[in-house]
């Protein structure tokens, strides 16, 4: 007997089907609590394990931010997403020291609240914004970006917020702007590899002003549907995702309008190996490596997954392509 | 120090020593080697190579300085397990992070100069593991030898050059520094013992 089948392939899930998070959540501390030991050593591993595999230290304690799907083109990638517990412990912020595991140790030593971010320079309106206005300044979004490292290794991160032109507008800037400087907090108090001299800190980052207003290039508040972990650059992070993941400054403090071109922090420290520009470019190799290949965190196979090819402007040439038209990338990586 | 001459020390130090290729190859199968599977393992085994470099070079000194000339038995052993531990990264390098593609490995050895020296380093280290056999050391003549072997000092200074040059991208080098002034201390005990020699 032939049953005639009603799938009509993958249908998406409608809001009512999806497993409400205190549902799952509650599941996975029931295996943190199992891990931690009432359940005896043999089941214990099992469990933790099993909580590894299904992100459990992930959202604990972080506020929820409601979020509407982007409808700009480009910001749903349809990649399997990295798990939380991947992209909120494998981190470069060398804030807090340089090993990719010293972030998610040492962040939560950082104020997140109060916070504010001071947007000056050639703009009409000079302001002083806190967080809470940040968070209201236009309706956040869910984007789902990859995420590439300039080191050779990627992830696909779902981020909440709102395209920074949302922002540059509100400021009106000056016909004489032509880039915007982001600078992330420097605190030797609470940032520990502050007090170390492996780059000039403040970290500063720019972007050319037509960059800077490209609806991809993303304020970031939030990820995976909370609010941003300390590690991952809170409260309020670039995310450009053409371009190699230190562009994306973290945890910003001043927002700067210029007429010439700002030195990053990279570039300052090793000109010949980090442009202004940094996209993503498989054809550019670092003086040091290879950028043809990445490694996506949490692929497949895990050891024995292979590297994927890089792809030009990390696969978003067809909205950011145009950025670049008649410049040599070699010239300006 | 009589008991390191016991019959069942050399087989409890060998254990010992494989201790942490036995702990990788378990968190390799069972997932537990964090984001980066592939760069946790490569970094851990190329540690490990160290720290059995300065465990070897030790010996000598240790031995001199103490006057447990018991210690000797142990060299060649621990001469192995550098280049154990040194051929494990190699191989998990080209396994791993270069998927055993040889065009892409001699580019890469041609790019970047710290795989170059590490990859040099390692070359030296499977000559001097080659002729570690009695048969070897015989035919070779004990002086031959002895400057053949003499090879690992030119290992320990590529090691801190590989390991100097794959922290340069990140200028930390804290850790280098430390493996460095070890090292350096070793070598430079030598070169000091030599001087006194050659004085009387």
């Amino acid at each position: 007997m032939i049953i005639r089948s009603a799938d009509t392939g993958f249908e998406h899930p409608v809001p009512s089907e999806i497993t409400p998070p205190s549902a799952y959540l509650g599941r996975r501390e029931w295996l943190q609590r199992l891990a931690l030991g009432a359940g005896g050593a043999a089941l214990a591993t099992w469990a933790a394990r099993d909580a590894l595999a299904q992100g459990a230290a992930s959202p604990t304690g972080l506020p929820r931010l409601a979020a509407r799907p982007s409808a700009v083109a480009g910001a749903q990638t349809v990649e399997r997403v990295t798990s939380y517990d991947h992209a909120s412990s494998y981190n470069n912020f060398y804030e807090f020291g340089t090993d990719k595991s010293d972030p998610v140790q040492y962040a939560g030593s950082m104020k997140t609240r109060p916070w504010t971010v001071a947007v000056e320079g050639l703009v009409n309106k000079p302001q002083v914004l806190g967080i809470d206005d940040l968070l209201k300044l236009a309706p956040l979004e869910e984007r789902v970006y990859r995420l590439r490292c300039v080191e050779g290794w990627s992830m696909v991160i779902p981020w909440v917020g709102y395209s920074l032109a949302e922002l540059i507008r509100k400021v009106e800037p000056q016909g004489s702007a032509k880039f915007v400087e982001f600078t992330t907090l420097a605190d030797p108090g609470t940032m520990r590899g502050v007090r170390g001299r492996v780059l000039d800190w403040p970290y500063i980052e720019g972007l050319r002003m037509d960059e800077a207003l490209h609806p991809l290039t993303l304020l970031a508040v939030g990820m995976y549907g909370q609010v941003l972990p300390n590690q991952n650059g809170a409260p309020v992070r670039l995310v450009v995702p053409w371009k190699y993941g230190f562009k994306s400054a973290k945890s910003l403090v001043k927002i700067r309008f210029l007429e010439r071109q700002p030195v990053n922090s990279w570039g300052r420290s090793a000109p010949q190996e980090y442009g202004f520009y940094s996209n993503v470019n498989p054809d550019v190799p670092h003086p040091r490596w290879s950028q043809a290949t990445e490694r996506r965190i949490g692929e497949e196979g895990g050891l024995f997954a292979k590297r994927r090819k890089t792809e030009r402007f990390n696969g978003y040439e067809a909205q950011v392509g145009a950025l670049y038209a008649g410049m040599d990338l070699k010239t300006f990586y | 120090m009589r008991w390191l001459g016991h019959p069942v020390v050399k087989p409890v130090l060998f254990l010992w020593l494989l201790a942490p290729a036995g702990y990788l190859f378990w968190a390799a199968l069972a997932d537990q080697l964090g984001a980066n599977p592939a760069e946790a393992l490569i970094r851990s085994l190329g540690d490990w190579a160290l720290r059995m470099l300065v465990a070897v070079l030790a010996v000598t000194p240790l031995r001199e300085i103490t006057g447990w000339a018991v210690l000797a038995r142990f060299r060649r052993m621990l001469g192995l397990f550098v280049f154990f531990y040194a051929s494990l990264h190699w191989v998990s390098y080209a396994w791993f992070d270069m998927g055993w593609e040889w065009s892409d490995i001699v580019a890469d050895i041609y790019r970047r100069p710290f795989i170059l020296v590490g990859t040099l380093a390692w070359l030296l280290l499977l000559a001097l593991a080659a002729t570690s056999f009695n048969r070897v050391i015989r035919y070779l003549g004990a002086l031959r030898w002895r400057a053949l072997h003499r090879g690992v000092y030119a290992v320990a200074v590529l090691t801190i050059l590989h390991f100097y040059w794959m922290r340069a991208g990140k200028s930390d080098f804290a850790e280098v520094a430390v493996y460095a002034v070890v090292l350096g201390t070793l070598l430079a005990w030598r070169l000091w013992r030599r001087r006194c020699r050659f004085a009387h």
